[in-house]
Protein backbone atom coordinates (compact mmCIF):
# COMPACT_ATOMS: atom_id res chain seq x y z
CA UNK A 1 0.00 0.00 0.00
CA UNK A 2 1.49 3.25 -0.89
CA UNK A 3 2.35 5.96 1.70
CA UNK A 4 -0.85 8.16 0.49
CA UNK A 5 -3.23 5.21 0.69
CA UNK A 6 -1.99 5.08 4.15
CA UNK A 7 -2.16 8.79 4.91
CA UNK A 8 -5.92 9.04 3.22
CA UNK A 9 -7.39 5.83 5.09
CA UNK A 10 -6.18 7.37 8.44
CA UNK A 11 -8.68 9.56 9.78
CA UNK A 12 -11.91 7.26 9.16
CA UNK A 13 -9.32 4.18 10.46
CA UNK A 14 -8.84 5.94 13.76
CA UNK A 15 -12.84 6.85 13.84
CA UNK A 16 -13.76 3.18 13.27
CA UNK A 17 -11.62 1.49 15.55
CA UNK A 18 -14.00 0.09 18.49
CA UNK A 19 -13.08 1.92 22.25
CA UNK A 20 -12.09 -1.70 23.83
CA UNK A 21 -9.63 -1.93 21.01
CA UNK A 22 -8.34 1.74 21.55
CA UNK A 23 -8.15 0.86 25.49
CA UNK A 24 -6.02 -2.09 24.68
CA UNK A 25 -3.84 0.08 23.06
CA UNK A 26 -3.05 2.51 26.10
CA UNK A 27 -3.14 0.16 28.87
CA UNK A 28 -0.41 -1.45 27.30
CA UNK A 29 2.17 1.50 27.40
CA UNK A 30 4.57 1.61 30.14
CA UNK A 31 3.17 3.80 33.32
CA UNK A 32 6.43 5.83 34.30
CA UNK A 33 7.41 6.41 30.41
CA UNK A 34 4.66 8.48 29.63
CA UNK A 35 6.42 10.30 26.99
CA UNK A 36 4.56 11.27 24.24
CA UNK A 37 6.76 9.53 21.27
CA UNK A 38 6.53 6.34 22.77
CA UNK A 39 2.77 6.45 22.93
CA UNK A 40 3.07 7.98 19.37
CA UNK A 41 4.84 4.84 17.62
CA UNK A 42 2.53 2.48 19.39
CA UNK A 43 -0.21 3.98 17.98
CA UNK A 44 0.96 4.05 15.00
CA UNK A 45 1.71 0.44 14.89
CA UNK A 46 -1.72 -0.56 15.98
CA UNK A 47 -3.18 2.01 13.53
CA UNK A 48 -0.87 0.25 10.59
CA UNK A 49 -1.96 -3.24 11.82
CA UNK A 50 -5.73 -1.74 11.77
CA UNK A 51 -5.50 -0.44 8.44
CA UNK A 52 -3.80 -3.57 7.05
CA UNK A 53 -6.26 -6.18 8.36
CA UNK A 54 -9.29 -3.66 6.98
CA UNK A 55 -7.57 -3.83 3.66
CA UNK A 56 -7.30 -7.68 3.71
CA UNK A 57 -11.05 -8.09 4.70
CA UNK A 58 -11.92 -5.67 2.28
CA UNK A 59 -9.84 -7.23 -0.94
CA UNK A 60 -11.49 -10.52 0.44
CA UNK A 61 -15.13 -9.05 -0.01
CA UNK A 62 -14.43 -7.33 -3.35
CA UNK A 63 -12.95 -10.86 -4.31
CA UNK A 64 -16.40 -12.68 -3.25
CA UNK A 65 -18.18 -10.39 -4.41
CA UNK A 66 -16.22 -10.34 -7.86
CA UNK A 67 -16.88 -13.85 -8.10
CA UNK A 68 -20.44 -13.87 -7.23
CA UNK A 69 -21.30 -11.74 -9.90
CA UNK A 70 -19.40 -13.56 -12.73
CA UNK A 71 -21.62 -16.61 -11.37
CA UNK A 72 -24.69 -14.85 -11.46
CA UNK A 73 -24.41 -12.12 -14.21
CA UNK A 74 -24.57 -14.25 -17.24
CA UNK A 75 -27.81 -15.96 -16.39
CA UNK A 76 -29.12 -12.35 -14.95
CA UNK A 77 -28.47 -10.81 -18.46
CA UNK A 78 -29.87 -13.99 -20.42
CA UNK A 79 -33.02 -13.70 -18.58
CA UNK A 80 -33.42 -9.62 -18.91
CA UNK A 81 -32.59 -9.82 -22.72
CA UNK A 82 -35.59 -12.64 -22.94
CA UNK A 83 -37.87 -10.29 -21.63
CA UNK A 84 -36.85 -7.68 -23.30
CA UNK A 85 -37.38 -9.32 -26.68
CA UNK A 86 -40.50 -10.60 -25.42
CA UNK A 87 -41.33 -7.16 -24.57
CA UNK A 88 -40.49 -5.68 -28.02
CA UNK A 89 -42.04 -9.04 -29.33
CA UNK A 90 -45.24 -8.17 -27.93
CA UNK A 91 -45.36 -4.61 -28.45
CA UNK A 92 -46.84 -4.37 -31.89
CA UNK A 93 -49.96 -6.66 -30.93
CA UNK A 94 -50.66 -10.32 -32.43
CA UNK A 95 -52.72 -10.28 -29.27
CA UNK A 96 -50.02 -12.25 -27.21
CA UNK A 97 -49.54 -10.38 -23.71
CA UNK A 98 -46.11 -9.34 -22.47
CA UNK A 99 -44.53 -9.62 -19.58
CA UNK A 100 -45.63 -6.99 -17.56
CA UNK A 101 -49.39 -8.38 -18.04
CA UNK A 102 -48.12 -11.77 -17.52
CA UNK A 103 -47.08 -10.48 -14.18
CA UNK A 104 -49.85 -9.46 -13.36
CA UNK A 105 -51.82 -12.15 -13.96
CA UNK A 106 -49.52 -14.43 -12.15
CA UNK A 107 -49.75 -12.59 -9.20
CA UNK A 108 -53.65 -12.55 -9.03
CA UNK A 109 -53.38 -16.47 -10.28
CA UNK A 110 -50.68 -17.22 -7.35
CA UNK A 111 -52.70 -15.15 -4.56
CA UNK A 112 -55.02 -18.25 -4.63
CA UNK A 113 -53.47 -21.24 -5.87
CA UNK A 114 -55.61 -23.62 -4.23
CA UNK A 115 -59.36 -22.71 -4.64
CA UNK A 116 -62.05 -24.73 -5.58
CA UNK A 117 -65.01 -24.12 -8.11
CA UNK A 118 -66.05 -27.21 -8.97
CA UNK A 119 -63.97 -30.02 -11.02
CA UNK A 120 -63.37 -28.23 -13.78
CA UNK A 121 -62.80 -24.46 -12.20
CA UNK A 122 -59.49 -25.19 -9.79
CA UNK A 123 -56.16 -23.38 -8.61
CA UNK A 124 -52.81 -23.66 -10.34
CA UNK A 125 -51.33 -25.21 -7.08
CA UNK A 126 -54.32 -28.27 -7.21
CA UNK A 127 -53.41 -28.64 -11.21
CA UNK A 128 -49.44 -29.09 -11.01
CA UNK A 129 -50.55 -31.03 -7.70
CA UNK A 130 -52.51 -33.47 -9.67
CA UNK A 131 -50.33 -33.86 -12.43
CA UNK A 132 -47.50 -34.24 -10.58
CA UNK A 133 -49.89 -37.30 -8.90
CA UNK A 134 -50.33 -38.99 -11.67
CA UNK A 135 -46.90 -38.68 -12.85
CA UNK A 136 -45.73 -40.41 -9.28
CA UNK A 137 -48.62 -43.32 -9.79
CA UNK A 138 -47.43 -44.00 -13.04
CA UNK A 139 -43.63 -43.64 -12.80
CA UNK A 140 -44.10 -45.65 -9.67
CA UNK A 141 -45.95 -49.07 -11.25
CA UNK A 142 -43.03 -48.53 -13.80
CA UNK A 143 -40.58 -48.46 -11.48
CA UNK A 144 -41.80 -51.49 -9.33
CA UNK A 145 -41.59 -53.10 -13.05
CA UNK A 146 -38.86 -51.44 -14.78
CA UNK A 147 -36.12 -51.92 -12.58
CA UNK A 148 -36.91 -55.62 -11.48
CA UNK A 149 -36.90 -56.39 -15.36
CA UNK A 150 -33.51 -54.53 -15.70
CA UNK A 151 -31.76 -56.77 -12.99
CA UNK A 152 -33.05 -59.60 -14.98
CA UNK A 153 -31.74 -58.46 -18.52
CA UNK A 154 -28.78 -57.72 -16.93
CA UNK A 155 -27.76 -60.46 -15.63
CA UNK A 156 -29.11 -63.23 -17.83
CA UNK A 157 -27.76 -62.61 -21.53
CA UNK A 158 -30.91 -64.80 -22.75
CA UNK A 159 -33.21 -62.72 -21.51
CA UNK A 160 -31.59 -59.64 -22.85
CA UNK A 161 -31.68 -61.01 -26.08
CA UNK A 162 -34.70 -62.38 -26.01
CA UNK A 163 -36.49 -59.03 -25.04
CA UNK A 164 -34.15 -56.40 -26.63
CA UNK A 165 -35.23 -56.48 -29.78
CA UNK A 166 -38.95 -55.90 -28.54
CA UNK A 167 -37.58 -52.73 -26.57
CA UNK A 168 -35.86 -51.37 -29.38
CA UNK A 169 -39.48 -51.90 -31.27
CA UNK A 170 -41.29 -50.06 -28.56
CA UNK A 171 -39.17 -47.63 -26.81
CA UNK A 172 -39.40 -44.97 -29.62
CA UNK A 173 -43.05 -45.22 -30.31
CA UNK A 174 -44.51 -41.94 -28.95
CA UNK A 175 -46.12 -42.61 -25.40
CA UNK A 176 -49.09 -40.45 -26.63
CA UNK A 177 -49.62 -43.60 -29.38
CA UNK A 178 -50.30 -45.51 -26.43
CA UNK A 179 -53.42 -43.58 -25.11
CA UNK A 180 -56.24 -45.23 -26.90
CA UNK A 181 -55.16 -48.72 -25.56
CA UNK A 182 -55.39 -46.96 -21.92
CA UNK A 183 -58.16 -45.86 -22.79
CA UNK A 184 -59.71 -49.40 -24.01
CA UNK A 185 -58.43 -51.18 -21.46
CA UNK A 186 -59.08 -48.94 -18.36
CA UNK A 187 -62.19 -47.29 -19.99
CA UNK A 188 -62.26 -43.37 -17.94
CA UNK A 189 -59.66 -40.92 -18.70
CA UNK A 190 -57.38 -40.58 -15.76
CA UNK A 191 -55.80 -44.67 -14.93
CA UNK A 192 -55.61 -43.66 -19.41
CA UNK A 193 -53.43 -40.72 -18.72
CA UNK A 194 -51.33 -42.91 -15.74
CA UNK A 195 -50.90 -45.76 -18.56
CA UNK A 196 -48.85 -43.06 -20.64
CA UNK A 197 -47.13 -41.97 -18.13
CA UNK A 198 -46.10 -45.83 -16.92
CA UNK A 199 -45.18 -47.05 -20.89
CA UNK A 200 -43.08 -44.01 -21.29
CA UNK A 201 -41.09 -44.08 -17.76
CA UNK A 202 -40.81 -47.72 -18.36
CA UNK A 203 -38.18 -47.73 -20.65
CA UNK A 204 -35.09 -45.64 -19.69
CA UNK A 205 -35.49 -47.59 -16.62
CA UNK A 206 -35.12 -51.07 -17.61
CA UNK A 207 -32.39 -50.33 -19.99
CA UNK A 208 -30.18 -48.37 -17.62
CA UNK A 209 -30.73 -50.83 -14.88
CA UNK A 210 -29.52 -53.47 -17.40
CA UNK A 211 -26.64 -51.42 -18.16
CA UNK A 212 -25.81 -50.89 -14.71
CA UNK A 213 -26.05 -54.49 -14.16
CA UNK A 214 -23.83 -55.15 -17.31
CA UNK A 215 -21.52 -53.01 -15.97
CA UNK A 216 -20.60 -53.96 -12.45
CA UNK A 217 -17.11 -54.24 -12.39
CA UNK A 218 -15.66 -57.75 -12.38
CA UNK A 219 -13.21 -57.36 -9.91
CA UNK A 220 -16.92 -56.86 -7.18
CA UNK A 221 -18.06 -60.13 -8.74
CA UNK A 222 -14.63 -61.63 -8.45
CA UNK A 223 -15.08 -60.68 -4.13
CA UNK A 224 -18.46 -62.24 -4.81
CA UNK A 225 -17.29 -65.43 -5.55
CA UNK A 226 -14.38 -66.07 -3.72
CA UNK A 227 -16.26 -65.21 -0.59
CA UNK A 228 -18.92 -67.85 -2.22
CA UNK A 229 -22.13 -65.23 -1.55
CA UNK A 230 -25.18 -66.23 -1.37
CA UNK A 231 -27.23 -64.74 -4.38
CA UNK A 232 -29.51 -62.44 -1.87
CA UNK A 233 -26.13 -60.45 -0.54
CA UNK A 234 -24.88 -60.33 -4.19
CA UNK A 235 -27.89 -58.45 -4.91
CA UNK A 236 -28.03 -56.87 -1.98
CA UNK A 237 -24.67 -55.90 -1.06
CA UNK A 238 -22.92 -55.91 -4.81
CA UNK A 239 -25.26 -55.45 -7.58
CA UNK A 240 -27.96 -53.38 -6.18
CA UNK A 241 -25.58 -50.16 -4.48
CA UNK A 242 -23.04 -50.79 -7.96
CA UNK A 243 -26.17 -50.78 -10.17
CA UNK A 244 -27.89 -47.34 -7.86
CA UNK A 245 -26.17 -44.77 -9.90
CA UNK A 246 -27.65 -46.46 -13.40
CA UNK A 247 -30.95 -46.82 -11.74
CA UNK A 248 -30.76 -43.36 -10.55
CA UNK A 249 -30.03 -41.79 -14.21
CA UNK A 250 -32.70 -43.97 -15.43
CA UNK A 251 -35.09 -42.36 -12.88
CA UNK A 252 -34.23 -38.83 -14.06
CA UNK A 253 -34.34 -39.79 -17.42
CA UNK A 254 -37.91 -41.63 -16.84
CA UNK A 255 -39.19 -38.39 -14.60
CA UNK A 256 -38.18 -36.09 -17.63
CA UNK A 257 -39.77 -37.39 -20.29
CA UNK A 258 -43.05 -38.41 -17.73
CA UNK A 259 -43.00 -34.73 -16.90
CA UNK A 260 -42.79 -33.82 -20.49
CA UNK A 261 -45.53 -36.26 -21.55
CA UNK A 262 -48.31 -35.65 -18.78
CA UNK A 263 -48.88 -32.77 -20.19
CA UNK A 264 -50.02 -33.62 -23.90
CA UNK A 265 -51.57 -36.70 -21.86
CA UNK A 266 -54.07 -34.31 -19.85
CA UNK A 267 -54.80 -31.97 -23.01
CA UNK A 268 -56.28 -34.98 -24.80
CA UNK A 269 -58.29 -37.10 -21.35
CA UNK A 270 -59.08 -33.36 -19.83
CA UNK A 271 -59.99 -33.62 -15.73
CA UNK A 272 -57.85 -31.65 -13.76
CA UNK A 273 -54.26 -31.07 -14.22
CA UNK A 274 -51.65 -28.36 -15.65
CA UNK A 275 -52.41 -30.05 -19.14
CA UNK A 276 -55.79 -29.56 -19.39
CA UNK A 277 -55.71 -26.40 -17.93
CA UNK A 278 -53.41 -25.13 -20.37
CA UNK A 279 -55.80 -26.07 -22.80
CA UNK A 280 -58.71 -24.70 -20.85
CA UNK A 281 -57.07 -21.65 -20.90
CA UNK A 282 -56.72 -21.62 -24.13
CA UNK A 283 -60.16 -22.36 -24.70
CA UNK A 284 -61.35 -19.24 -22.50
CA UNK A 285 -58.66 -17.61 -24.15
CA UNK A 286 -56.42 -16.53 -21.39
CA UNK A 287 -53.33 -16.25 -23.47
CA UNK A 288 -51.43 -14.98 -20.23
CA UNK A 289 -52.18 -17.95 -18.05
CA UNK A 290 -50.69 -20.35 -20.96
CA UNK A 291 -47.56 -18.54 -20.50
CA UNK A 292 -47.63 -18.43 -16.76
CA UNK A 293 -48.28 -22.33 -16.94
CA UNK A 294 -45.39 -22.96 -19.26
CA UNK A 295 -43.01 -21.07 -16.67
CA UNK A 296 -44.95 -23.23 -14.03
CA UNK A 297 -44.27 -26.73 -15.67
CA UNK A 298 -40.87 -25.31 -16.38
CA UNK A 299 -39.88 -24.56 -12.56
CA UNK A 300 -41.63 -28.22 -11.54
CA UNK A 301 -39.39 -29.90 -14.15
CA UNK A 302 -36.28 -28.18 -13.56
CA UNK A 303 -36.69 -28.88 -9.76
CA UNK A 304 -37.44 -32.64 -9.95
CA UNK A 305 -34.62 -32.92 -12.32
CA UNK A 306 -32.12 -30.97 -9.69
CA UNK A 307 -33.60 -33.16 -6.62
CA UNK A 308 -33.13 -36.01 -8.61
CA UNK A 309 -29.48 -35.09 -9.51
CA UNK A 310 -28.75 -34.72 -5.79
CA UNK A 311 -30.18 -37.73 -5.31
CA UNK A 312 -28.01 -39.14 -7.37
CA UNK A 313 -24.40 -37.33 -6.41
CA UNK A 314 -25.23 -38.86 -2.47
CA UNK A 315 -25.21 -42.70 -3.84
CA UNK A 316 -22.39 -42.40 -6.44
CA UNK A 317 -19.41 -43.67 -4.80
CA UNK A 318 -15.97 -43.05 -6.00
CA UNK A 319 -14.77 -46.19 -7.60
CA UNK A 320 -11.15 -45.66 -6.43
CA UNK B 1 7.61 -82.86 1.26
CA UNK B 2 3.73 -82.52 1.88
CA UNK B 3 1.34 -82.10 -0.71
CA UNK B 4 -1.09 -78.67 0.76
CA UNK B 5 -1.60 -77.28 -2.62
CA UNK B 6 -0.45 -79.30 -5.81
CA UNK B 7 -1.04 -78.35 -9.40
CA UNK B 8 -0.51 -81.54 -11.56
CA UNK B 9 0.11 -81.28 -15.37
CA UNK B 10 -2.02 -77.78 -15.34
CA UNK B 11 -2.56 -75.73 -18.86
CA UNK B 12 -4.76 -72.98 -20.05
CA UNK B 13 -5.88 -72.15 -23.59
CA UNK B 14 -8.60 -69.37 -24.16
CA UNK B 15 -10.42 -68.90 -26.98
CA UNK B 16 -9.94 -65.69 -28.80
CA UNK B 17 -10.89 -63.52 -31.93
CA UNK B 18 -7.71 -64.92 -33.69
CA UNK B 19 -8.08 -68.70 -32.30
CA UNK B 20 -6.80 -70.01 -29.79
CA UNK B 21 -4.21 -68.78 -27.22
CA UNK B 22 -2.36 -70.61 -25.12
CA UNK B 23 -1.31 -69.06 -21.98
CA UNK B 24 0.04 -72.38 -19.13
CA UNK B 25 1.43 -75.51 -20.40
CA UNK B 26 2.55 -78.56 -18.48
CA UNK B 27 2.52 -76.56 -14.61
CA UNK B 28 3.56 -78.88 -12.17
CA UNK B 29 3.67 -77.48 -8.41
CA UNK B 30 3.15 -78.43 -5.00
CA UNK B 31 3.31 -76.35 -2.30
CA UNK B 32 3.59 -77.62 1.58
CA UNK B 33 1.06 -76.01 4.39
CA UNK B 34 2.39 -72.94 5.78
CA UNK B 35 4.99 -72.23 3.19
CA UNK B 36 5.12 -68.77 1.55
CA UNK B 37 5.95 -69.54 -2.65
CA UNK B 38 5.80 -66.28 -4.88
CA UNK B 39 5.35 -66.29 -8.60
CA UNK B 40 7.78 -64.39 -10.40
CA UNK B 41 7.94 -63.85 -14.46
CA UNK B 42 7.63 -60.76 -16.81
CA UNK B 43 4.33 -59.23 -17.66
CA UNK B 44 2.35 -61.36 -19.84
CA UNK B 45 3.72 -64.64 -18.39
CA UNK B 46 0.77 -65.80 -16.83
CA UNK B 47 1.41 -65.98 -13.27
CA UNK B 48 -1.74 -64.63 -12.28
CA UNK B 49 -3.38 -66.19 -14.57
CA UNK B 50 -1.82 -69.86 -11.99
CA UNK B 51 -3.17 -68.13 -9.69
CA UNK B 52 -6.45 -67.66 -10.97
CA UNK B 53 -6.80 -71.25 -10.93
CA UNK B 54 -5.44 -71.51 -7.62
CA UNK B 55 -8.31 -69.39 -6.51
CA UNK B 56 -10.90 -71.38 -8.86
CA UNK B 57 -11.96 -68.06 -9.99
CA UNK B 58 -10.95 -69.95 -14.04
CA UNK B 59 -10.74 -73.64 -14.50
CA UNK B 60 -7.86 -75.09 -16.12
CA UNK B 61 -8.18 -76.66 -19.70
CA UNK B 62 -6.08 -79.26 -18.89
CA UNK B 63 -4.95 -80.98 -15.84
CA UNK B 64 -5.94 -80.92 -12.03
CA UNK B 65 -5.92 -78.77 -9.40
CA UNK B 66 -5.55 -79.77 -5.59
CA UNK B 67 -5.87 -78.31 -2.15
CA UNK B 68 -5.66 -80.11 0.92
CA UNK B 69 -6.53 -83.66 -1.09
CA UNK B 70 -9.88 -82.20 -3.03
CA UNK B 71 -10.20 -81.38 -6.52
CA UNK B 72 -10.40 -77.47 -6.59
CA UNK B 73 -13.79 -77.01 -8.36
CA UNK B 74 -14.58 -73.18 -7.83
CA UNK B 75 -13.46 -70.26 -6.19
CA UNK B 76 -14.36 -70.43 -2.39
CA UNK B 77 -13.45 -68.85 1.13
CA UNK B 78 -10.79 -71.25 2.10
CA UNK B 79 -9.00 -69.61 -0.83
CA UNK B 80 -8.67 -66.29 -0.04
CA UNK B 81 -7.75 -63.94 -2.59
CA UNK B 82 -5.87 -60.46 -2.11
CA UNK B 83 -6.86 -58.69 -5.31
CA UNK B 84 -4.28 -56.57 -6.84
CA UNK B 85 -6.40 -53.58 -6.75
CA UNK B 86 -7.80 -54.15 -2.96
CA UNK B 87 -11.54 -54.53 -4.51
CA UNK B 88 -13.16 -53.23 -1.83
CA UNK B 89 -16.56 -52.27 -2.09
CA UNK B 90 -16.95 -48.60 -1.76
CA UNK B 91 -20.27 -48.94 -0.08
CA UNK B 92 -19.10 -50.45 2.68
CA UNK B 93 -17.00 -49.20 5.24
CA UNK B 94 -14.04 -50.59 6.30
CA UNK B 95 -15.71 -53.09 8.83
CA UNK B 96 -18.45 -53.91 6.90
CA UNK B 97 -15.94 -54.86 4.28
CA UNK B 98 -14.66 -57.40 6.14
CA UNK B 99 -17.33 -58.17 8.11
CA UNK B 100 -19.32 -59.63 4.92
CA UNK B 101 -16.19 -62.05 5.02
CA UNK B 102 -16.69 -62.75 8.74
CA UNK B 103 -20.46 -63.10 8.38
CA UNK B 104 -20.39 -65.37 5.14
CA UNK B 105 -17.82 -67.91 6.64
CA UNK B 106 -18.42 -68.10 10.27
CA UNK B 107 -22.17 -66.68 10.42
CA UNK B 108 -23.51 -69.81 10.11
CA UNK B 109 -22.27 -70.88 13.50
CA UNK B 110 -21.52 -68.06 15.80
CA UNK B 111 -23.16 -65.28 17.45
CA UNK B 112 -23.14 -61.14 16.60
CA UNK B 113 -20.42 -60.74 19.13
CA UNK B 114 -18.28 -63.20 18.20
CA UNK B 115 -18.41 -62.30 14.29
CA UNK B 116 -17.29 -58.72 15.63
CA UNK B 117 -14.42 -60.18 17.67
CA UNK B 118 -13.04 -61.55 14.63
CA UNK B 119 -13.67 -58.51 12.28
CA UNK B 120 -12.02 -56.50 14.82
CA UNK B 121 -9.22 -58.96 15.20
CA UNK B 122 -8.29 -58.80 11.30
CA UNK B 123 -8.43 -55.06 11.39
CA UNK B 124 -5.95 -54.79 14.41
CA UNK B 125 -3.66 -57.32 12.63
CA UNK B 126 -3.33 -55.11 10.01
CA UNK B 127 -3.20 -51.88 12.09
CA UNK B 128 -6.26 -50.58 10.86
CA UNK B 129 -8.70 -50.48 14.10
CA UNK B 130 -8.86 -46.49 14.23
CA UNK B 131 -10.33 -46.59 10.32
CA UNK B 132 -12.16 -49.43 10.99
CA UNK B 133 -15.67 -46.96 10.21
CA UNK B 134 -13.70 -44.73 7.46
CA UNK B 135 -15.41 -45.69 3.77
CA UNK B 136 -12.31 -47.05 1.24
CA UNK B 137 -12.44 -43.73 -0.56
CA UNK B 138 -10.92 -42.08 2.89
CA UNK B 139 -7.85 -43.74 3.24
CA UNK B 140 -4.95 -43.78 1.55
CA UNK B 141 -3.50 -46.89 -1.02
CA UNK B 142 -1.47 -48.61 1.36
CA UNK B 143 -4.44 -48.34 4.20
CA UNK B 144 -7.20 -49.71 1.28
CA UNK B 145 -4.48 -52.86 0.61
CA UNK B 146 -4.56 -53.55 4.29
CA UNK B 147 -7.98 -54.02 4.44
CA UNK B 148 -7.87 -56.23 1.52
CA UNK B 149 -5.66 -57.89 3.88
CA UNK B 150 -7.54 -58.26 6.76
CA UNK B 151 -10.57 -59.06 4.61
CA UNK B 152 -8.69 -62.49 2.81
CA UNK B 153 -7.18 -63.37 7.04
CA UNK B 154 -10.32 -63.21 8.81
CA UNK B 155 -11.88 -65.88 6.71
CA UNK B 156 -8.86 -68.14 8.13
CA UNK B 157 -8.26 -69.69 5.17
CA UNK B 158 -6.21 -73.12 3.95
CA UNK B 159 -3.91 -70.58 1.39
CA UNK B 160 -3.73 -67.17 0.75
CA UNK B 161 -3.68 -66.22 -2.59
CA UNK B 162 -2.41 -62.50 -3.08
CA UNK B 163 -2.49 -61.20 -6.98
CA UNK B 164 0.61 -58.50 -6.73
CA UNK B 165 -0.63 -57.07 -3.29
CA UNK B 166 1.77 -54.28 -3.04
CA UNK B 167 2.45 -53.17 -6.96
CA UNK B 168 0.15 -50.13 -6.60
CA UNK B 169 2.35 -48.90 -4.21
CA UNK B 170 5.00 -46.54 -3.31
CA UNK B 171 8.25 -47.86 -2.40
CA UNK B 172 8.12 -46.94 1.84
CA UNK B 173 4.64 -47.98 2.06
CA UNK B 174 5.12 -51.47 0.14
CA UNK B 175 8.51 -52.19 2.43
CA UNK B 176 6.28 -51.63 5.55
CA UNK B 177 3.29 -53.68 3.99
CA UNK B 178 5.95 -56.75 3.45
CA UNK B 179 7.38 -56.36 7.34
CA UNK B 180 3.53 -56.46 8.29
CA UNK B 181 2.92 -59.59 5.98
CA UNK B 182 5.61 -61.67 6.94
CA UNK B 183 4.76 -61.07 10.80
CA UNK B 184 1.36 -62.17 10.00
CA UNK B 185 2.74 -65.08 7.90
CA UNK B 186 4.63 -66.05 10.94
CA UNK B 187 1.97 -65.48 13.52
CA UNK B 188 -0.77 -67.00 11.47
CA UNK B 189 1.22 -70.21 9.57
CA UNK B 190 -0.67 -69.23 6.54
CA UNK B 191 0.34 -70.80 3.48
CA UNK B 192 0.96 -68.03 1.13
CA UNK B 193 0.80 -68.04 -2.62
CA UNK B 194 1.78 -64.07 -3.65
CA UNK B 195 2.12 -62.94 -7.92
CA UNK B 196 4.93 -60.66 -7.87
CA UNK B 197 7.46 -58.68 -10.46
CA UNK B 198 9.26 -57.33 -7.53
CA UNK B 199 12.83 -59.35 -6.98
CA UNK B 200 13.34 -57.85 -3.54
CA UNK B 201 9.88 -59.21 -2.55
CA UNK B 202 9.90 -62.26 -3.92
CA UNK B 203 13.69 -63.14 -2.53
CA UNK B 204 12.47 -61.00 1.12
CA UNK B 205 9.86 -63.00 1.94
CA UNK B 206 9.26 -66.28 -0.06
CA UNK B 207 10.41 -69.62 1.18
CA UNK B 208 10.55 -70.92 -2.65
CA UNK B 209 10.25 -68.97 -5.41
CA UNK B 210 8.76 -69.86 -9.15
CA UNK B 211 10.22 -68.11 -11.80
CA UNK B 212 8.48 -68.56 -14.72
CA UNK B 213 9.03 -68.64 -19.10
CA UNK B 214 7.59 -66.03 -20.76
CA UNK B 215 4.52 -66.24 -22.76
CA UNK B 216 2.62 -67.16 -24.63
CA UNK B 217 2.73 -71.15 -23.25
CA UNK B 218 3.85 -69.77 -20.50
CA UNK B 219 5.60 -72.46 -17.53
CA UNK B 220 7.66 -72.72 -14.78
CA UNK B 221 11.24 -71.90 -15.55
CA UNK B 222 13.15 -72.55 -12.12
CA UNK B 223 12.06 -73.13 -8.95
CA UNK B 224 14.72 -71.49 -6.39
CA UNK B 225 14.55 -72.37 -2.20
CA UNK B 226 15.18 -69.48 -0.42
CA UNK B 227 16.85 -70.89 3.20
CA UNK B 228 17.45 -67.24 4.62
CA UNK B 229 16.47 -68.16 8.66
CA UNK B 230 13.60 -65.98 9.76
CA UNK B 231 12.52 -63.88 11.37
CA UNK B 232 14.23 -62.17 7.98
CA UNK B 233 14.94 -58.50 8.57
CA UNK B 234 15.65 -56.37 5.43
CA UNK B 235 18.80 -54.47 6.83
CA UNK B 236 20.48 -57.58 7.43
CA UNK B 237 19.68 -59.13 4.72
CA UNK B 238 21.21 -56.29 2.46
CA UNK B 239 24.40 -57.91 3.44
CA UNK B 240 24.02 -61.31 3.72
CA UNK B 241 25.54 -63.06 1.09
CA UNK B 242 22.71 -66.05 0.44
CA UNK B 243 20.17 -63.22 0.16
CA UNK B 244 22.82 -61.47 -2.15
CA UNK B 245 22.93 -64.99 -4.57
CA UNK B 246 19.31 -65.62 -4.47
CA UNK B 247 18.68 -62.39 -5.86
CA UNK B 248 21.13 -62.59 -8.27
CA UNK B 249 19.72 -65.96 -9.16
CA UNK B 250 16.51 -64.26 -9.74
CA UNK B 251 17.93 -61.69 -11.87
CA UNK B 252 20.22 -63.65 -14.01
CA UNK B 253 16.45 -66.08 -14.69
CA UNK B 254 14.85 -62.79 -15.54
CA UNK B 255 16.94 -60.66 -17.30
CA UNK B 256 19.37 -63.14 -18.87
CA UNK B 257 17.49 -66.67 -19.53
CA UNK B 258 13.89 -64.99 -19.90
CA UNK B 259 14.80 -61.32 -21.54
CA UNK B 260 13.36 -59.17 -23.94
CA UNK B 261 9.71 -60.32 -23.52
CA UNK B 262 8.65 -57.62 -25.23
CA UNK B 263 10.70 -58.94 -28.87
CA UNK B 264 8.95 -62.39 -28.54
CA UNK B 265 5.15 -61.08 -27.89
Amino acid sequence: MTALSIVAAKPSAVAETPPAACAEMYTDAHPDAHTDAHKEIQREAALEAAIAARAAAAGERRARLRAFLKRALPPLIGFALFIGIWHLATLSASGLPGPLQTWKAAVVLFADPFYQNGPNDQGIGWNVLSSLQRVAIGFGFAALVGIPAGFVLGRFSFMNAMVNPLISLLRPVSPLAWLPIGLLVFKRADPAATWTIFICSIWPMIINTAVGVQRVPQDYLNVARVLALSEWKVVTRILFPAVLPYMLTGIRLSIGTAWLVIVAAEMLTGGVGIGFWVWDEWNNLKVEHIIIAIFVIGIVGLLLEQFLIMLAKRFTYENT
Amino acid sequence: MEKFVSVESVGQTFDTKNGKFVALRDIDLSIAQGEFVALIGHSGCGKSTLLNLIAGLTAPTAGVLLCDGREIGGPGPERAVVFQNHSLLPWLTCYDNVYLAVERVFGGREGKARLRERTLAALELVGLLPAEQKYPNEISGGMKQRVGIARALSMQPKVLLMDEPFGALDALTRARLQDELMKICAATQATTVMVTHDVDEAVLLADRIVMMTNGPAATIGEILSVDLPRPRNRLELAHEPRYIDCRAAVLEFLYEKQAHPRLAA
